[in-house]
């Protein structure tokens, strides 16, 4: 066992936000977290890395370091502060300001996780949201986290950009063997990329592997009566892609 | 415990002493002021002095004391309101600025009294005023110095800074409160209407040329140092307020280093 979630509730000026939520994760488990808005996904990661106030049980075993990359990245085009800068932030107070040449290459490393090393020097307010996502994902890692969480990682990116962002996740998972919790609106990504999936609307509606978890029923109590899948193959990919479609 | 400072060093060095720690420490603060979009809240911060420096002139205590203790009421103020009220922040602020210095008005004794709290009487500094004030403005540059990584991650996102398991409430009551002593210790020298400047135009003008945020800081602080340095020199040269000459130092910064950065774009 990794981690145990028993009887997870989260109030928020009196509003019921999650309700007894109990599922445990396995080490190296890919977890995706799906429900409609304002269903507590980002919520329960908040809970996770303890920045909430919570009933229940969070029990962490084996986890000394949690990695969180957040879902928007809005920043000041003007703000300062570069990416080797961020990194440096996560280093001693002394070496904020100089930083050793192993600290220096310890970045790079990092960065080159999901190939930015070429953006070290360049200030984050001038990055795209791709380039940042990527950034902050080789952020999330620095530090060798044993939990990875992620809060809509595509948020913003344009669909092309969205499945390399998924590919960089599920290698990094595989290369580090690391255990995930990805929220996620995308369906076909549940399908193939996670191991398990959560699927909340303020109570737990669902838990398991895809194919188990996400009946038309489950998805139907989820999302509203009108929500189907329809399964069909890419000419390029033979992997299966479940797309969720919405009659509206 | 209104006595000139006896001129062992001279009223114009001690003023130079007490201004390059206003200049260090209220420019270091305006880093993160500019980052977080808190010009305004912290403009409207200084205004809320007034009435505590009235107050305190009128009843016969330090001003000091009174702007600071109205100060620190004002941090509690701005930061309830933004937490616990859906009041929109420059709203809130508006309202405090403008009561802050109708109700500061009333309190004050003599015009004389009230033009120097409004644009600055470094040259009237007393003995009490510069140690405490030199005190007071080491410590707040000592304590930004050592939360400085903290605060930059808390102005970059709230919710980043709280996932690196940093207390982003503390933290931000912190930095209001460093910002309440130094406006405090600040307004001998600018005056309230002028501290803003003080706090926000060395930081903004050392983002506009600065490559990273090490060589913004440092410019910051340069600059911050300098233009005090340059304000008060002249306004001793030509026996003028030094609030209003050392904003003029610090227009004249941004306004090379605007120029600076359309250069170089």
């Amino acid at each position: 066992m990794f981690l145990e979630i028993k009887n997870l509730t989260v109030k928020m000026g009196g509003r019921l936000i999650l309700d007894d939520i109990s599922f445990n994760v396995e080490k190296g488990d890919v977890v995706a977290v799906i429900g409609p808005n304002g269903a507590g996904k980002t919520t329960l990661l908040k809970a996770l890395m303890g920045l909430l106030p919570y009933e229940g049980e969070i029990i962490r075993h084996q986890i000394a370091k949690i990695g969180y990359v957040p879902q928007r990245f809005a920043f000041d085009t003007a703000f300062p502060l570069t990416v080797e800068e961020l990194f440096l932030l996560k280093t001693g107070r002394r070496s904020f300001w100089w930083p050793s040449s192993l600290q220096k290459a310890d970045i790079v490393k990092a960065l080159s996780h999901t190939q930015v090393e070429s953006l070290r020097k360049q200030k984050i307010g001038q990055l795209s949201t791709g380039q940042l996502q990527r950034v902050f994902i080789a952020y999330a890692l620095f530090g060798q986290p044993d939990l990875l969480l992620f809060d809509e990682p595509t948020a913003g990116i344009d669909i092309g950009a969205e499945m390399t962002v998924y590919n960089l996740l599920q290698k990094i998972s595989r290369e580090h063997k690391l255990t995930m919790m990805i929220v996620s609106h995308e369906l076909n990504v549940v399908f193939r990329y996670a191991t398990n999936v959560v699927c909340l609307n303020k109570r737990l509606a669902c838990y398991g592997t895809p194919s188990e978890a996400l009946s038309s029923e489950q998805l139907q109590k989820l999302y509203g009566p009108h929500t189907a899948f329809y399964a069909h193959n890419h000419k390029d990919n033979e992997e299966i892609n479940n797309e969720k479609t919405a009659d509206n | 415990m209104t006595t000139a400072i006896p001129i062992i060093l001279g009223r114009l060095e001690i003023s130079l002493i007490v201004g390059t720690i206003v200049g260090i420490g209220t420019s270091l603060l305006g880093i993160f002021i500019i980052m977080k979009r808190l010009a305004l809240a912290g403009d409207a911060l200084s205004h809320v002095a007034l009435p505590g420096i009235g107050i305190a002139i009128a009843v016969g205590i330090n001003p000091f004391i009174g702007a600071l203790t109205a100060l620190i009421l004002g941090v509690i103020i701005i930061i309830a309101i933004d937490r616990h009220t859906t009041i929109p922040l420059d709203a809130a602020v508006g309202i405090i600025l403008s009561a802050a210095l109708a109700l500061g008005v009333l309190f004050f004794p003599s015009a004389e009294s009230l033009m120097d709290a409004l644009f600055g009487s470094i040259f009237k500094l007393t003995t009490t005023d510069a140690i405490v004030g030199t005190i007071l403005g080491l410590g707040v540059i000592i304590i930004t110095l050592i939360k400085f990584k903290d605060l930059i991650h808390l102005s970059l996102s709230r919710e980043l800074a709280q996932s690196e398991g940093i207390a982003v409430d503390k933290d931000e009551f912190l930095l209001l409160f460093l910002l309440a002593v130094m406006v405090a210790v600040g307004i001998k020298i600018v005056g309230i209407l002028l501290l803003g400047a003080l706090v926000v135009i060395p930081a903004a003008a050392a983002r506009n040329i600065g490559r990273d945020m090490r060589n913004v800081t440092m410019l910051t602080v340069i600059f911050g140092l300098s233009t005090v340095i340059a304000g008060i020199t002249l306004a001793a040269q030509l026996q003028m307020p030094s609030g209003p000459m050392v904003v003029f130092a610090n227009v004249l910064i941004f306004s090379i280093s605007l120029f600076w950065s359309g250069v170089k774009n």
